[in-house]
């Protein structure tokens, strides 16, 4: 059944706003969860996470890939046209943000772009809706953000997390930022993230 | 409600925001790296914070508290007419206290009293690229941050200890962020660096005229660049703020006549005014009434 276009923010420019400062404060302080003052509602399979992401940060200048169980919902891609403008790839190395539902989902991070040497901002931001951010197996974070270190648990990370990441963050300054989407609320993991001990 | 057409919240369209937003994060997530975007003509000439003010706009919610400085100063025309500018177009609550503010928008100056979780520290900065005085080729330095190739910037201190005997430069002194990138602080007193080391606070810096934001997360490493020899120090002065007899602060020379006579105040007036409502007094200060 096509979903249609309704939903959305109901305040965009509120909204949008304190939704950002969620995602701003989940990358400047890695590994924390920040609560969305304001939850779009679910659409279809794109949870209320995912689209209020969508909504915030994506417009025509930002190239966006879908993963194939979001994409192939029908009505999807008008979703995303009428909301955002934002032109859909298949290619995910030209993506300026990913969107996936659930970890199965996603390709290895090593097949979005991370960017240039010289323009390492040129990179994919992954967004990945995960099951919980506590109660998984305990992974030690360190790097800029976090004082001295800390634990995080998530559920519903990529196989292979650790050595994935690992790889992510030798490529350092380039490599792809993470955005880990549950229960209202975003947790981030930028490339200068380090896993310290875990798994 | 007036009939007049109003701004759109915090003055900015919302796609412009939108890149700057998206410049922000990427800016935090490569600390110390300048990120480029597009950035906007603002109803205020180049050179009076387009870049802060731009980063601010796009950041700032209706429950936020601003405070703007000018050289640490909340009164001058520069911090004046910034926070005038987002009370009219955010409709935002505006402090001098830095201690209650969400968003500090700052020219030049870091506030004494530490920062804390939650404060964001917004610089104006008019030339982002620290290695642009050593070589003006932007397709130069680009490569130059690529390949972390920073030599030409310690030949520059070194020039400073052989032809002064020192490390000559004061402001705007440069600092590595984490270990990467050779970052300038914008022109900051170099009294001000170590407070960017490890700060609780998130710093972001916008440069609107060289269109360039960069940011350093909380709880991140800047050391300012040194020699083992020559180790990086911050001003020191003589005498105590003549106001409110501050000492381990950051003070401006104040002229008092046409014969030599001066005093030091502090540069930072919220940390000065607190100090004398505290009852400090200075050499040349007059105690608070008592109320």
């Amino acid at each position: 059944m096509d979903i249609g276009l309704d939903g959305g923010f109901s305040e965009p420019v509120r909204q949008a706003q304190s939704s950002f400062r969620a995602i701003m404060d989940a990358f400047a302080n890695p590994g924390t969860v920040q609560k969305f003052a304001h939850l779009a509602p679910a659409h279809g399979l794109l949870q209320g996470e995912l689209v209020s992401t969508l909504l915030t940060l994506s417009d025509q200048d930002t190239p966006i890939w879908l993963s194939g169980k979001l994409r192939q919902t029908p009505g999807m891609e008008d979703f995303v046209a009428f909301h955002t403008g934002a032109p859909l790839v298949s290619e995910t190395g030209h993506a300026v943000f990913a969107f996936a539902g659930a970890a199965d989902e996603l390709p290895d991070l090593d097949r979005f772009n991370p960017g240039t040497q010289e323009y390492p901002d040129r990179s994919t931001t992954i967004v990945l809706a995960v099951t919980a951010f506590a109660g998984g197996d305990e992974l030690v974070i360190r790097g800029p953000g976090i004082r001295d270190q800390r634990t995080i648990s998530p559920i519903g990370l990529p196989r292979n997390f650790v050595a994935q990441w690992a790889a992510n963050r030798a490529l350092f300054p380039r490599g792809v930022d993470l955005l880990l989407v549950a229960g209202g609320a975003v947790m981030g993991l930028p490339r200068s993230t380090r896993i310290a001990e875990g798994q | 409600m007036n009939a007049t057409a109003q701004y759109n919240f915090a003055y900015l369209d919302e796609q412009t925001k939108r890149m700057i937003r998206r410049a922000i994060l990427k800016a935090i997530a490569i600390p110390g790296y300048q990120v480029p975007f597009s950035s906007r003509e603002m109803p205020m000439p180049y050179g009076w914070g387009t870049g802060g003010v731009q980063v601010t706009a796009s950041i700032i919610g209706p429950d936020d508290v601003l405070k703007v400085i000018d050289q640490g100063a909340d009164d001058t025309t520069n911090a004046v007419s910034i926070r005038a500018f987002f009370a009219k177009v955010a409709q935002v609550a505006t402090t001098t206290h830095t201690g209650e503010a969400t968003i500090i928008q700052t020219r030049h100056r870091i506030p004494e009293r530490a920062l804390g979780p939650g404060q964001t520290l917004v610089y104006q900065v008019p030339i982002p690229e620290p290695l642009r005085f050593l070589e003006p080729r932007e397709t130069e330095t680009r490569k130059m941050h690529a390949l972390e190739e920073y030599g030409l910037m310690h030949v520059k201190l070194y020039e400073d200890i052989a032809r002064h005997g020192r490390i000559a430069t004061t402001y705007a002194y440069p600092v590595k962020v984490e270990g990467r990138y050779v970052m300038d602080p914008s022109p900051t007193p170099k009294f001000d660096n170590p407070k960017m080391h490890m700060s609780e606070a998130l710093q972001l810096f916008g440069a609107g005229r060289e269109h360039r934001i960069y940011a350093v997360p909380p709880h991140t490493e800047v050391v300012s660049l040194d020699f083992e020899d020559h180790p990086f120090a911050i001003q020191h002065f003589e005498e105590p703020c003549a106001l409110c007899g501050a000492e381990q602060v950051y003070l401006d020379e104040v002229i008092l006549d046409d014969a030599g006579g001066h005093m030091y105040v502090c540069s930072d007036t919220d940390n000065c005014e607190t100090r004398r409502a505290a009852g400090h007094v200075g050499a040349l200060g007059v105690r608070e009434a008592a109320e």
